[in-house]
């Protein structure tokens, strides 16, 4: 597994709180990478530094090194929305635009500049194809996004989000919204992406890091208390608050 | 019925503690007001229902006597306006004219400015210039209607005359603008508040594609806003439509057919006005006139409100 993201000495605050404290870490390509803690360790606020969506948090400041492939993300060099065609999001709310099934999926193409409407239906096809949805919305593209189960609204933001052609997918809890039926499905629909994407999910499900990734990334109060293989982590931790955790004596 | 509760008032949950040990259940103020509350609330609601069906009424049973004298074709299709000079004539297309240049120059002003300045504070705008703004629309939206008549008259007129020499002093471009100008703040507050609504997860699922502000705008937020923004431009409309006091004082009293607005008009408000303010006899023709295009105003606002509900409906995301 090769290192695609290195995070040096990050610190974040919103404006007086710091919210991300020395966060030294890196994050193999092609792989799942889960971040698990308890509620507000930093573990969201760090996967928001990988698409800067904390940007549109006033009185955010960010202190240290944070790189894709070796792209430094918070230089000039860097334009946000092009960082973000490459680093795909899914919320841990399904939010499926307010538009037929084929337009959720044509909105970001389109966006950048895609026009032709057969592209655009090879795209749709093989977005929700690989979000494992097309079988069942392949008949009603027409019909309204908000029509189709919580289940099915998380995967089609996923195939939105994969439309672009996306190197990175960050899912911010995307499946607590979720029964337990289709968060297997998602968490099943992950291990097939991670051959061809490199997938970073914060989780407040223990089991489910377990389960899915490959690489696990334990925070508590801005810091990253642990890091390595997920077997590793799981079965021998180095750190006694990671085994606190891990065995649920608290979180 | 009043002086029976003012009595019983009077005094207070003795009956309450007089009966000790016993459960009581039954306050008498309590059970008048429970009784007395809801009429009174009820009559105070009626007032404004009362009164629009008066308005109606009286508009209806007017301009009816008006059409025994004038034949209603005559006056929905005539070209000629001319109630004061003998010959008379009564065809309402000039001042329907007038009244439709006016809205048609105030919405081109209002609603892209209204819209775009909407924009704006809801998607760009940092919170605290939001907070400053929003309060100064709300008093620019209570300007009295006459202050802007002679801004009209005073400041747009001569830089229209400015640039093209041969405009009238009074003239519909002119009072267009300004009655645009005057409905910006309403059309910009309420879309502003219909784009606010528009949930922040939205936004984020369309920055996380990699759109900019102003795609998540034009794209997001203003589709998802599209029943409030319809329903501000339609109040809009309507607002243009009835506006009075800056017609009068900066488009003229020349009822035309004309399509340039740099002519003098007379808009259908205005016409009333005139009437209004003259020494016209009770029950003469020119006073059934202002009737019969009262209503037709009434009319014309009243299906465009139904317009505007339908394409609300038509058009809406919901979210």
């Amino acid at each position: 597994m090769q290192p695609l993201i290195h995070i040096n000495k990050l610190n974040l605050f919103y404006t007086s709180f710091h919210a991300l404290k020395d966060v030294t870490l890196t994050i193999p390509e092609k792989a799942i990478t889960a971040f698990i803690g308890p509620s507000g360790c930093g573990k969201s606020t760090l996967l928001r530094t990988l698409n800067r969506m904390n940007d549109m948090i006033p009185g955010t400041r960010i202190e240290g090194s944070i790189a894709i492939g070796g792209t430094e993300l918070y230089s000039n060099e860097v334009d946000v929305e092009t960082l973000r065609k490459k680093v795909g999001m899914v919320f841990q709310q399904p939010n499926p635009f307010p538009k037929s099934i084929y337009d959720n999926i044509a909105y970001g193409p389109r966006l950048h500049g895609i026009r032709s409407k057969q592209k655009l239906d090879e795209i749709v096809e093989t977005s929700l194809k690989s979000a494992a949805l097309w079988d069942e919305v392949k008949d009603h593209l027409k019909r309204s996004a908000l029509s189709i189960s919580g289940g099915q609204q998380q995967r089609l933001c996923i195939a939105r989000a994969l439309a672009v052609n996306p190197d990175i997918l960050l899912m911010d809890e995307a499946t607590s919204a979720l029964d337990p039926i289709s968060t297997l499905k998602i968490e099943e629909l992950v291990q097939e992406l991670k051959d061809r994407y490199t997938i970073v999910m914060v989780t407040h499900n223990m089991h489910q890091a377990a389960r899915v990734s490959n690489q696990t990334v334990f925070f508590l109060s801005g810091e990253v208390i642990e890091y390595s293989d997920t077997e590793k982590l799981f079965s021998n931790p180095t750190d006694q608050r990671t085994e606190d955790y891990i065995s649920g004596r608290f979180g | 019925m009043q002086g029976e509760a003012m009595q019983e008032n009077n005094q207070p949950q003795t009956n309450v503690s007089s009966k000790a040990g016993a459960y009581v259940f039954k306050n008498e103020r309590v059970s008048i007001m429970n009784k007395v509350m809801p009429v009174l609330l009820f009559l105070c609601a009626s007032i404004s229902v009362l009164t629009t069906i008066g308005i109606v009424v009286t508009l209806i049973s007017e301009t009816f006597a008006f059409f025994q004298k004038v034949p209603v074709f005559d006056f929905l299709f005539g070209t000629k306006w001319s109630p004061l000079i003998t010959p008379k004539s009564f065809g309402v297309l000039p001042l329907l004219n007038g009244t439709l240049m006016i809205t048609l120059i105030a919405c081109l002003v209002a609603i892209p400015f209204g819209l775009a300045s909407a924009i704006y504070l809801s998607e760009y705008a940092p919170k605290i210039v939001r907070k400053i703004v929003k309060p100064i629309l709300e008093v620019l939206a209570g300007v009295p209607t006459i202050v802007y008549g002679y801004f009209a008259l005073s400041l747009i007129t001569p830089l229209i005359r400015d640039i093209f020499p041969n405009a009238g002093v009074f003239n519909a471009l002119s009072a267009g603008i300004v009655v645009g100008i005057m409905i910006i703040p309403m059309v910009c507050s309420l879309s502003e508040d219909a784009m606010s609504a528009v949930p922040r997860s939205l936004r984020d699922g369309a920055y996380a594609l990699g759109a900019t502000r102003f795609e998540v705008a034009l794209k997001i937020v203003v589709p998802a806003a599209f029943s409030g923004i319809v329903a501000s431009a339609v109040l809009a409309f309507s607002r243009a439509i009835g506006e009075t006091m800056i017609v009068t004082v900066a488009a003229g009293a020349t009822p035309s057919l004309t399509a340039n607005p740099l002519d003098s008009i007379q808009t259908m408000t205005a016409y009333i006005v005139q009437v209004s303010l003259g020494d016209t006899p009770h029950g003469s023709l020119e006073y059934g006139s202002i009737f019969a295009v009262g209503m037709t105003l009434f009319v014309i606002t009243f299906l465009l409100n139904i317009l505007a509900q339908y394409i609300a409906r038509r058009f809406r995301e919901e979210y």
